[in-house]
């Protein structure tokens, strides 16, 4: 993996608040044409936060620094233009919406005019097709929530893919089910020389890099990016010494 | 014992109540009306009305272009039947007024399950120039497709009275659908209009009402249902255009045991509409139950949503969900469900939120690339969905055609 392609997502001096509260502090990171990157931190760290300005949800003021994606200045976009960009965000804990069906949520993700065929293809292969025609998150299951997550971003084919906990309350054999879905989404199965998407993963157990590639990891803490290195490794020291040994380096 | 003669027991009481408000809603004038129409002839081939005319209707869910569709169809244009027929055996279609002429034991039906002096509108329609729909479905018989009935308002400042009378015999099934429009344009009106629905034992009656009104037209329904053992009365009614004044609060009694009762309502109110608009059961029975479902959104006119449920005796359950969504700045919802139990045994509940469209919801949807309008557009379709259990598929998907087609204005 030597070749140094152009960056998908850059952050630089990222300050974010929520009301008058500040979340994160200076954060700087790069991912370039095909990586995909890992974010360990602990709860409250400010993940999730992370995640959101980057697709743009307006509760979540950038006070300083940027967000450039394929070389344009993000910050100030409406969601819906980061979307159509090529940005996509599955949520941790995406809403509820009655009366508006799975299949129809899907079907807006593929923007151009979906093929009912290609649809119920897609959630067969997420084992969701009996979802179909269920109100949005209704009554899911944890795990069920997850693969309707998965299927939208299939669906919207992002070029970066913004995962929050994506095998969070997952059981085994279906972590391997997202394991293989996300792989799809980030287009694992082409050479890294044509792969063309990238993905920013937010996980706590790393149960998720037995299945996927990741290149880089972070971890979050208290708003900071405080180590940045192999993703195995950092997972390795987390669960052995605890966020205790990172908060030795963030001094 | 003397009895008394019923018609003249309605017409003194009738009297008697001619100028007694009603419980709710604006009081209306009456005297800012006119109270008779001239007769319309009769249509053979109502498909050779106006295309205008037909238009409107259609947008009520009256269609002329396929009669396989219908089991029947009535069509009054202010106090005139212009169009009558039933196309399947078992089931009576005609005016109320050829049904009286026809049936002597027909006015034992009259004025039981709504009461003539229950306010003014009422006795109006008791004491002045009527007519109506009269519906029945013999014992056993079973339609799928609905019996089609358009009640159209053409006359300015005519005070539309009718009279409905809808018996569903014994082990029958019944589908009614019923399309409510004006011609008026920037000109007063009213409709008040009496329905009484008698619902047999094991009996089953659907009765879609689609209501498309003008901003100066006032609206008076006063309906009653009496369900018996087993029976089971779905209501689908449906209001999303523009109206002066509204004012309705349907009961219906369960007085059979295992009766059943559902009412769905969807109500939208753009600027300048006021709707009062409620559903009322009492169960009356052991083992009847009810549900009643109120859709409610204002793009800026005022709406009260009433709910009522009363369980007299055990083993009885009902349940009132009420949501209400104002988008944009203007208009009210007030939701008022009550429910009242007067002994144990009796299993009532109600659920009412009033707000507007979640931030998160209109986000989630932008994430995936649609724009504000077009998630707003689509939460509140979504909201509009209510899956009706019981009615025939077609029905229901021509009830969702028919809202589909509000939605557009609404937004
Ligand atoms: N919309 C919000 N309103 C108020 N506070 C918020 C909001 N979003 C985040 N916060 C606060 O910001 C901090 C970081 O939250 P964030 O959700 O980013 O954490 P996280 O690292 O994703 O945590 P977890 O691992 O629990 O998901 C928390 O203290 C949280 O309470
Ligand atoms: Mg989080």
């Amino acid at each position: 993996m030597n070749v140094e392609s152009e960056s998908v997502l850059e952050i630089k001096h990222l300050s974010v608040s929520v009301g008058d509260r500040e979340i994160l502090r200076g954060i700087d990171l790069n991912i370039r044409i095909g990586e995909t990157h890992v974010l360990f931190g602990p709860n409250g760290s400010g993940k999730t936060t992370l995640l959101m300005a980057i697709i743009g949800s307006p509760k979540y003021q950038v006070t300083q620094g940027s967000i450039i994606f394929k070389g344009r200045n993000i910050v100030g976009l409406p969601i819906d233009e980061r979307a159509r960009l090529g940005i996509g965000m599955s949520l941790q804990r995406p809403p509820v919406i009655r009366g508006v069906k799975t299949r129809d949520i899907v079907a807006a993700c593929v923007r151009e005019q979906a093929k009912e065929e290609y649809i119920t293809r897609l959630a067969e292969r997420a084992n969701l097709a009996d979802f179909l025609d269920r109100d949005v998150n209704y009554g899911f299951s944890g795990g069920e929530i997850k693969r309707s997550e998965l299927l939208q971003l299939l669906a919207q084919d992002p070029e970066l893919a913004l995962l929050d906990e994506p095998e969070s309350g997952v059981d085994l054999e279906n972590i391997a089910l997202i394991g293989q879905l996300i792989n799809e989404l980030l287009h694992k199965e082409h050479p890294m020389r044509q792969r063309k998407h990238a993905g920013l993963i937010i996980t706590h157990t790393g149960h998720i890099l037995d299945y996927v590639n990741a290149r880089t990891g972070y971890v979050l803490l208290d708003g900071r990016l405080i180590c940045e290195g192999d993703p195995r490794e950092i997972l390795e020291t987390i669960k052995s010494k605890g966020y205790r040994e990172c908060w030795k380096c963030a001094g | 014992m003397r009895r008394l003669n019923p018609e003249r027991t309605a017409k003194d009481k009738a009297a008697a109540a001619a100028s007694k408000p009603a419980a709710f809603g604006e009081d209306i004038d009456l005297d800012q009306y006119i109270h008779d129409s001239d007769e319309s002839p009769y249509q053979a081939e109502p498909s050779q009305l106006p295309a205008e005319t037909k238009r409107q209707m259609l947008q009520v869910g009256v269609t002329f272009d396929d009669p396989s569709q219908r089991s029947g169809t009535i069509v009054q244009i202010d106090h005139s039947t212009i169009h009558s027929l039933s196309t399947q055996q078992g089931i009576e279609v005609m005016s109320t007024r050829q049904a009286l002429e026809e049936y002597d034991w027909l006015s034992d039906y009259l004025w039981k399950a709504v009461a003539v002096d229950v306010d003014k509108y009422a006795a109006h329609v008791e004491l002045g120039q009527s007519n109506g729909y009269f519906i029945r479905a013999l014992p056993g018989s079973k339609s799928i497709y609905p019996v089609q009935a358009c009640l159209y308002l053409s006359k300015a400042r005519l005070a539309q009275k009718v009279h409905n009378i809808i018996i569903a015999e014994e082990g029958s099934e019944l589908h009614i659908i019923t399309g409510c429009t004006t011609a008026l344009k920037g000109e007063p009106g009213l409709h008040i209009g009496v329905s009484e629905f008698y619902i047999k034992r094991g009996a089953v009656v659907s009765f879609t009402m689609i209501h498309s009104w003008a901003p100066e037209v006032a609206v008076r329904p006063r309906t009653g249902i009496i369900i018996e053992e087993e029976g089971v009365f779905l209501s689908n009614y449906v209001i999303m255009r523009p109206v002066q004044s509204l004012q309705m609060y349907p009961v219906a009694r369960c007085v059979g045991a295992n009766a059943a009762v559902r009412f769905n309502s969807i109500i939208a109110a753009s600027p300048s509409s006021n709707m009062d608009v409620g559903s009322k059961v009492l169960l009356n029975a052991k083992g009847a139950r009810t549900e009643i479902i109120t859709r409610a959104i204002t793009t800026g006119g005022n709406i009260i949503a009433r709910g009522y449920i009363e369980g007299n005796v055990p083993d009885v359950k009902g349940h009132l969900e009420c949501r209400g969504l104002i988008l944009g700045d203007k208009g009210m919802i007030y939701a008022i469900p009550e429910l009242k139990g007067t002994l144990a045994g009796v299993d009532l509940s109600h659920e009412a939120a009033v707000g507007k469209i979640a931030e998160e919801e209109i986000e989630y949807l932008m994430m995936r690339g649609l724009t504000r309008e077009e998630a707003t557009a689509t939460i509140v379709r979504g909201f509009l969905r209510v899956d009706i259990e019981g009615l025939p598929a077609e029905l229901n998907l021509e009830l969702q055609r028919a809202i589909e087609m509000s939605e557009k204005d609404l937004m």
